[in-house]
């Protein structure tokens, strides 16, 4: 994999197989996607609400809606993409509920990304200081968070588990490299590889 | 067939603004050229039955052909629109419709692409319609013009293009009336168009939408001078039509951008009667009405609108089969204070491209110009036409 390239960005490649079709919901700049279509040559669609990331998505040639995710998945016919991307939006979405169930009905294979609300500064944050965390993985104060939902890895694993949703990969990253021991403590994202589909050994990790 | 004189637009005005503007980005001399085809015994069959011919098309080239002729792109007007998109007119000196949209180094850059308007069939700058004279009687259709849709104007377009010699058209464009154009080339001629933008538009006129244009409509057939259609040659029912325009005008604005404008400020000149124009607003829209009739045949007025309330690309089809197999790639812009055509219309175009797994683009732009936006907010407009018009020219690439 090519070095240069971030590591959660590295991840996610690494997840996604060649020509494979994208959706990235709450694409941003569109950065992601274009990287995909240059190392993994995919057909990709992005989802983004802001008008200016839109134009950056179009300047960069992009296939791109300029639409709200809680409500922009009902016209795609169950499994149309290979993968359905929610990096870093999960959090930041109404209904999170509802958009993981719309991209597992529309994705193959979903990859979620989010920021890990139980690592050990944002605990130490809020034990000992009493205080809303601001780290670096969530560097935003309670008045101006676009985060609506706060979650930890181990929150979401719980969820999956519940929801019979299969988790087919993990990975956890802290400053920008990866983590393996303790990952709801140490790590501050967490990614996963999520599919319905129904397997003998449930749970990685 | 010669059409109707409908006189020049706000001449003097353009005239100085064409000086103004001349020496930066303008086409210079922009001359407006006649083809015409369904002769005689090979008429244009219409959609409501019938046949018509000959037709002639008034329509104006910027930019060249490339060798492969892989560089064209049709644009297509509105209600109001003509042949004359862009450049100086070499005739009358005006400023074409879309200029700040269409030119050297512009959203749709002349040095790049080969672009081509045409007037609409049932216009009446230079196109045949129920102003032309009819061959069967020497003197102009009126009335007896037949009714015409939004597929017949295109399927004119279509013999135009056949002529120019062009198998693939790179893109067809246009808002509003002009995005209808757009979706019904999609539809009729899906294999002979390699993008397709449609702009502030809709997949059908919805009940609000005809409504506007029957007040029009009345207004115009309630004028003494109407006489069913029948004024050629003496006094036009330009009150009507006047009308007609003001609450077209109306529905082009928003609320915002005419609190803006206008305000409650009154004009400096009033008028020593009770109703006269005293407001910002009324004088406005008496201006743009009294000017509307210059260079406007209300006959084409009553026909051009009637084709737009028929236009439904669905026609009982369901929202997953209207663009099915279509290759081209599309995209769909539409304005935030537009309530003549709300954005929501421009969704349901975006809803049947997912449908039908065509790869589309959606934007939807902060403007408070309201419907007119697709002609003024044109930075956003251009910027997105430009990047995704050479993606479209550049890949080659079929889509997955």
């Amino acid at each position: 994999m090519n070095s240069a390239v971030r590591l959660d960005y590295q991840i996610i490649l690494n997840w996604i197989s060649h020509r494979s079709s994208v959706l990235d919901l709450g694409c941003g700049d569109g950065t992601l996607l274009t990287l995909l279509i240059k190392i993994k040559d995919v057909h990709a669609q992005g989802i983004e609400i802001n008008e200016n990331a839109v134009h950056d998505c179009v300047t960069k040639g992009l296939n791109v809606f300029q639409q709200d995710i809680d409500t922009g998945l009902s016209e795609y016919a169950d499994k149309s993409f290979s993968y359905v991307m929610l990096n870093q939006t999960l959090q930041q979405v109404k209904n999170p509920s509802f958009v993981l169930k719309e991209a597992l009905r529309v994705g193959k294979k979903v990859i979620v990304s989010f920021p890990n609300f139980a690592h050990y500064s944002a605990r130490i944050s809020i034990f000992f200081k009493g205080k809303v965390p601001v780290t670096p993985a969530l560097p935003y104060a309670w008045y101006n968070t676009p985060n609506l939902h706060f979650l930890s890895i181990t929150d979401f694993k719980n969820y999956c588990k519940k929801k019979n949703i299969t988790i087919e990969d993990a990975a956890f990253t802290a400053r920008n490299k990866k983590i393996m021991l303790l990952p709801n403590l140490r790590a501050e994202f967490g990614f996963f590889l999520l599919s319905n589909r129904l397997k003998n050994s449930k749970n990685i990790h | 067939m010669k059409a109707y004189q409908c006189g020049a637009l706000e001449r003097t005005n353009i005239l100085g603004r064409a000086k103004e503007l001349a020496s930066t980005e303008l086409i210079e001399k922009t001359e407006t050229k006649y083809f015409t085809f369904a002769n005689p015994p090979s008429e244009l069959s219409l959609e409501f039955g019938g046949k018509l011919g000959p037709i002639t098309l008034a329509y104006e080239t910027y930019g060249e052909l490339n060798k492969q002729k892989s560089n064209a792109i049709l644009v297509l007007h509105a209600l109001s629109g003509d042949a004359h998109a862009a450049g100086i007119s070499k005739n009358d000196g005006a400023i074409g419709w879309w200029d700040n949209l269409i030119g050297p180094s512009k959203g749709i850059d002349t040095n790049k692409y080969f672009v081509i308007c045409s007037n609409v069939l049932g216009g009446c700058k230079g196109s045949t319609g129920p102003s032309s004279i009819n061959p069967a009687t020497g003197k102009p259709y009126g009335i007896d013009f037949p009714l015409i849709t939004i597929g017949d104007m295109v399927n004119a377009q279509r013999h135009l293009i056949d002529y120019l010699g062009i198998e693939k058209l790179l893109a067809v464009v246009g808002g509003s009336m002009g995005g209808m154009q757009v979706l019904q080339w999609m539809v009729s001629y899906p294999e002979r168009i390699r993008a397709a933008i449609p702009i502030a538009t809709t997949l059908k006129h919805t009940p609000q939408q005809i409504a506007f244009n029957e007040v029009g409509r009345q207004a115009i057939m309630v004028d003494p001078n109407w006489r069913m259609g029948d004024y050629y040659g003496g006094p036009k029912p330009v009150k009507g039509l006047a009308v007609a325009r003001m609450i077209g005008h109306i529905t082009y604005m928003s609320d915002v951008s005419m609190e803006k404008k206008f305000g409650r400020r009154f004009r400096t000149e009033k008028e020593p009667y009770k109703f006269g124009a005293e407001f910002e607003v009324e004088g406005y829209l008496r201006y743009r009405g009294d000017n509307f009739v210059k260079r406007f045949d209300a006959n084409s007025y009553l026909y051009i609108t009637k084709a737009m309330d028929y236009f439904d690309l669905l026609n009982g089809k369901h929202l997953r089969d209207v663009f099915k197999g279509l290759k081209a790639k599309v995209l769909v812009i539409a304005f935030k204070s537009d309530w003549l055509y709300p954005p929501y219309q421009s969704q349901e175009i975006v809803k049947a491209c997912k449908l039908a797994g065509v790869e589309a683009t959606y934007c939807e732009i902060d403007s408070i110009y309201g419907h007119d936006a697709f002609l003024l907010e044109i930075e956003e407009e251009a910027h997105l036409i430009k990047h995704f018009l050479s993606r479209a020219s550049n890949d080659q690439r079929p889509g997955v």
